[in-house]
This record gives structure tokens, C-alpha cells and sequence, in this order.
């Protein structure tokens, strides 16, 4: 096995480039002795989407849950490297992970409603942090529901139980929640994977929404997603970036032949 | 239909009516235990056995109350003791612990007290309490349960929470919720039927345990809740009184096992039925 030869090109950046909220510089992740991500470099800018994409195995999720430092929570994961998060690096062992978390939010690939009601599954996530009188917690919870366009479904049963509403519903309450505690970061990992049309549909839009206010990153199997939600797109591939650029330049003039093959479905 | 076809639904029958068989054959010794039980231990239940103390020899009136009410604080006791330390621990096993080896060791020894038999709890009972406070108590009783109770709901406790699906925790830890809140808030309110109905399958298995108590609460003919001296309870008067010769002795006995086979066969229904909303959740 060879690494991918990269040309120099490959990671021009995008021309119109707006501030950089995420740095990642020299990036290594290992699983015990396994070396999931091979000198990764790319940043992810404020206020876009980006999007990861790549075939079942090539790092993209492992990248994903290196952000919010996911990974902590098991042994035998390490990263090496530096992610600089407004010029502070996170791996720094000295980093509060809760507080990173508070600020990185991550949705996952299945809905995970907490066992409690659809009211205290978002109320809980914001009096982690915050001190508020019962009517500022409504507001947010109401505001929350409605930047993840829940409010008119539930907006009658917020005393229900999380588990009660449907699959796509869940995973918007799951968006709400992450978005009622005002993160900066949000991380996408497959949010659609479980979901119908229709419900992949909603949750694109609130992506397309809810980039006006936050950083937003997306792993996706799901290419025309890619194509459709994010403004820059990071291929990899066996744990190598392959390249890393604006989506429309991706998807129409990829540099990298292996890009190439991927996007038009000849692997992966 | 080809030969191999015959041949494997012959094969099907065959299993089929062995395994109705061996399901009958189980079933009949319950019944029957539970029919003699119920035959022989009716005939004695009035409101005297729970209002009367135990009688002494030879009496023809006399209940079960003291016996009653020591089996029911010392079980409560054991209980209350055996299971915050089993949940602590059962917990420590499936979330703090979970990828280290030392739970693989806990986890080991945990299942062998788990079937160590009764009578050796007692002794062990008996020489690390009752030798040294000087006298058979109530106390050591409850302590003895609660030895009992304890692997039985770290085993329950760290299954359950081993069936929290993993990414729950994950959703919560994203949110930047501290590891003890993830486990308090969410992991225990996941799991939260099957962690009552552990400690209530812990509480039906010590009710009526026999041998722990011998040799640590003994017994006590008279009304006595006082924990620091020797206290009734069912199991050993059941075991006295079922040996005598007094007819009404050997009746009562028959009404103390009832009792406690109706109090097991009551906290099982409601651990099921507990269970049932787990998981239809």
C-alpha cells in the first residue's frame, strides 16, 4: 500500500475565503497502533460548510470526532498534531473537553434523543452552563426549537417523551439541542444516514440555515449531499486527505484523479 | 416432498414434542410445590398469624408477627445497604471501568460470590460480626443479606447499564456534560427499570433466605425489633418449627413458607411487569 502521491495544487484555498475558525496543522490519529490519519491539514472556515467525503474507512468520522475531541473517551485513541480552534490548540492536555464540547457541538449519524421529555432533552444541554430564570429557559428552548423547524410539531407536546417523536423529528430535536447551548462549531456526522427523503430534506435546509451563525462541518456518504449542503469539500481516502477545496470546484474540476473516480462513482 | 424434506420435518416433530415434554415435566414440579404450599398452608391463614407472636411449644394459638416483621426490616436493611454499594460498584464496572482489567477481575470474582452458597456467607458472618460483637443479632442478619444482595445487583446493575446504547453517552459527553452527570442523568434514567428491577430480583432472593440467618440473627421468640440482640424471622422459624413435633408448629411453618412464596412470587411480578416498560420504551 502507497500513499497517495498529492499534488501541490491540491490544497489551494478557495477564493473567496472568509476568516478560518478551525485549523488543523500536521494531524495524526491513532487507534492503538493503527494510524487512522496520516498528516492531515485543512481548515475549516467561519460561518461555511464543509463537508467530508470519502469511502467507508478513510478517516472522515475519525476527523469529525477529533473536533470536539470525541475520542477522549476511549482508550488506546490518540491524536498527534495541532487543531487550533481560534488559535488555540485543543489537543493541548490542559483543554477542559467539556468545555470544548460546549462550544464544538456534534450530531450524530442515529437520532440519540435522551430518555427525559422534548422540553428537558434541550432545557438539560443549556443548565450545563447557565444560570437562567425559568422563563429565559422557555425562550431558549422555544428559539432552539424553532431554529431546528420543530416548534410547530411539538410546540403542543414539549412534556413528551424525546423517544416518542419519529426518526427525523428525533434528529431535529437532537440539532435543537445542540444548537440551544450557542455552540460555534457544529459537527454533522451522517446526520441523514438514518433518515427518509423527506426528513433529509428538512435537515439540509436547517444546515443551509444555520450556517448564517455557526461553523459547520458534515460527513457524508452521501455525494449530491455534499454537493448540495457544504461550500468546501475535503476527499480522503485511507486516511490520507486527498484533496481539500471549494465543493463547486470539486465536483466539476477535481485535481486528483482518485477525487475524480470517487465522485463519479467508479470506487468507493 | 422430497426425502430430505420428510425426513427434517420428522426431525421437527420429534424435537418439538421432547421439548413440550421437558417444559411439562418442569412445569409439574412447580406445580405441585406450589399446590402443596397453597393446600397445606391456607388451612392456617387467619389475621392471628400476623397479630400473634410465635407460640411456644405445645400451644395451640400463637402467629408468625415477630418472625413476620424481623424477615421484613432485615430484608429492608440488607437491601438498603447491599444496594447502593452493588449499584456503585456495577456502575464503576460498566462506565468508568469498562476498558480496564481490573473489571474483567471484579467481574470474575463478583460472579463467583454471586454463587457461593448461602451458608458460607453466614459463617463468614458469624466470625467477622457476631464473634467479635459478642452475640447473634439482627444486625449481623442484615449484614449478611446485604453480602447476598450485593453481587446480585452489581451483576444486574452493570447489565443494564451495558444495554444504554453507547451512543447516548457520546450525545451527552457532546454537549460537554461531565462524565458523572452522563451516567446520573442519562445512563441511570435509560436504564432506570432494569436497574429497580434488579434490586428487586435482589430483594426476592434474600427474603427468604435460610442459612445466613442461622448463624447470625438466629431467632427470637418474642416481638423484638431491637437490631443489637438476636431477632425473628420467617425462614429459620419455618426451619425450626417444620422439624417439631407440635402439630400447630408444623401448621405455621406451612404459613410462613406461604407467605414468603407469595411475597417472592409478588416483587417478581413486579420486576416483569417493570421490565416489560423497559422495553416497550
Amino acid at each position: 500500500m502507497t500513499t497517495m502521491t498529492i499534488a501541490a495544487d491540491a490544497f489551494q484555498p478557495p477564493a473567496a475565503s472568509a476568516p478560518v475558525k478551525i485549523e488543523v496543522r500536521n494531524l495524526d490519529f491513532f487507534y492503538g497502533a493503527f494510524r487512522a490519519l496520516k498528516n492531515i491539514n485543512l481548515s475549516l472556515e467561519q460561518n461555511r460548510v464543509t463537508a467530508f467525503i470519502g469511502p467507508s474507512g478513510c478517516g472522515k468520522s475519525t476527523l469529525l470526532r477529533i473536533l470536539n475531541r470525541m475520542y477522549d473517551l476511549y482508550p488506546g485513541q490518540r491524536a498527534e498534531g495541532e487543531v487550533l480552534l481560534d488559535g488555540a490548540n485543543i489537543l493541548d492536555p490542559g483543554v477542559d473537553v467539556n468545555l470544548l464540547r460546549a462550544r464544538v457541538g456534534m450530531v450524530f449519524q442515529k437520532p440519540t434523543p435522551f430518555p427525559m421529555t422534548i422540553y428537558d432533552n434541550i432545557a438539560f444541554g443549556i443548565k450545563l452552563y447557565e444560570k437562567l430564570s425559568k422563563s429565559e429557559i422557555d425562550g431558549r428552548v422555544e428559539a432552539a426549537l424553532k431554529g431546528a423547524a420543530l416548534w410547530n410539531e411539538v410546540k403542543d407536546k414539549l412534556n413528551a417523551s424525546g423517544l416518542s417523536l419519529s426518526g427525523g423529528q428525533q434528529q431535529r430535536l437532537c440539532i435543537a439541542r445542540t444548537v440551544a447551548i450557542r455552540p460555534d462549531v457544529i459537527l454533522f456526522d451522517e446526520p441523514c444516514s438514518a433518515l427518509d427523503p423527506i426528513s433529509t430534506a428538512k435537515v439540509e435546509e436547517l444546515i443551509d440555515e444555520l450556517k448564517a451563525q455557526y461553523t459547520i462541518a458534515i460527513v457524508t456518504h452521501n455525494m449530491q449531499q455534499a454537493a448540495r449542503v457544504s461550500d468546501n469539500t475535503a476527499f480522503m481516502y485511507l486516511g490520507d486527505l486527498v484533496e481539500f477545496g471549494e465543493t463547486s470546484q470539486m465536483f466539476t474540476t477535481p485535481t486528483q484523479k482518485a477525487t475524480q473516480d470517487y465522485i463519479t462513482g467508479r470506487f468507493g | 416432498m422430497n426425502s430430505i424434506y420428510a425426513r427434517r420435518r420428522r426431525r421437527n416433530v420429534i424435537i418439538r414434542v421432547l421439548c413440550y415434554a421437558a417444559a411439562a415435566f418442569g412445569l409439574t414440579w412447580l406445580g405441585l410445590i406450589l399446590f402443596t404450599l397453597f393446600w397445606n398452608g391456607l388451612a392456617g391463614l387467619n389475621l392471628s398469624v400476623f397479630t400473634q407472636m410465635t407460640p411456644p411449644p405445645g400451644s395451640k394459638t400463637g402467629g408468625l408477627a415477630n418472625a413476620i416483621a424481623g424477615s421484613a426490616i432485615m430484608t429492608f436493611l440488607g437491601v438498603a445497604i447491599g444496594a447502593p454499594i452493588g449499584m456503585l460498584a456495577g456502575t464503576f464496572l460498566a462506565e468508568y471501568g469498562r476498558h480496564e482489567r481490573l473489571t474483567t477481575v471484579i467481574r470474575f470474582i463478583n460472579d463467583i460470590l454471586l454463587s457461593a452458597p448461602s451458608i458460607i456467607i453466614g459463617l463468614f458472618v458469624y466470625v467477622a460480626v457476631v464473634l467479635p460483637m459478642g452475640g447473634f443479632s439482627g444486625l449481623a442478619g442484615a449484614l449478611a443479606l446485604a453480602v447476598i444482595v450485593i453481587p446480585v445487583v452489581v451483576r444486574t446493575t452493570e447489565d443494564m447499564l451495558l444495554l444504554v446504547p453507547n451512543p447516548l453517552r457520546e450525545a451527552a459527553s457532546a454537549l460537554g456534560m461531565p462524565r458523572s452527570l452522563v451516567i446520573k442523568r442519562v445512563a441511570y434514567r435509560a436504564a432506570r427499570a432494569g436497574l429497580i428491577t434488579g434490586v428487586l430480583l435482589a430483594t426476592a432472593r434474600v427474603a427468604g433466605e435460610t442459612a445466613p440467618l442461622l448463624f447470625t440473627a438466629l431467632n427470637n421468640q418474642f416481638w423484638n425489633i431491637d437490631m443489637t440482640t438476636t431477632v425473628a424471622n420467617l425462614p429459620v422459624t419455618i426451619n425450626n418449627f417444620v422439624q417439631s413435633p407440635y402439630e400447630y408448629w408444623r401448621q405455621l411453618a406451612w404459613t410462613g413458607a406461604l407467605i414468603i412464596t407469595l411475597a417472592v412470587l409478588t416483587l417478581n411480578v413486579v420486576a416483569r411487569i417493570l421490565g416489560r416498560e423497559r422495553n416497550t420504551q
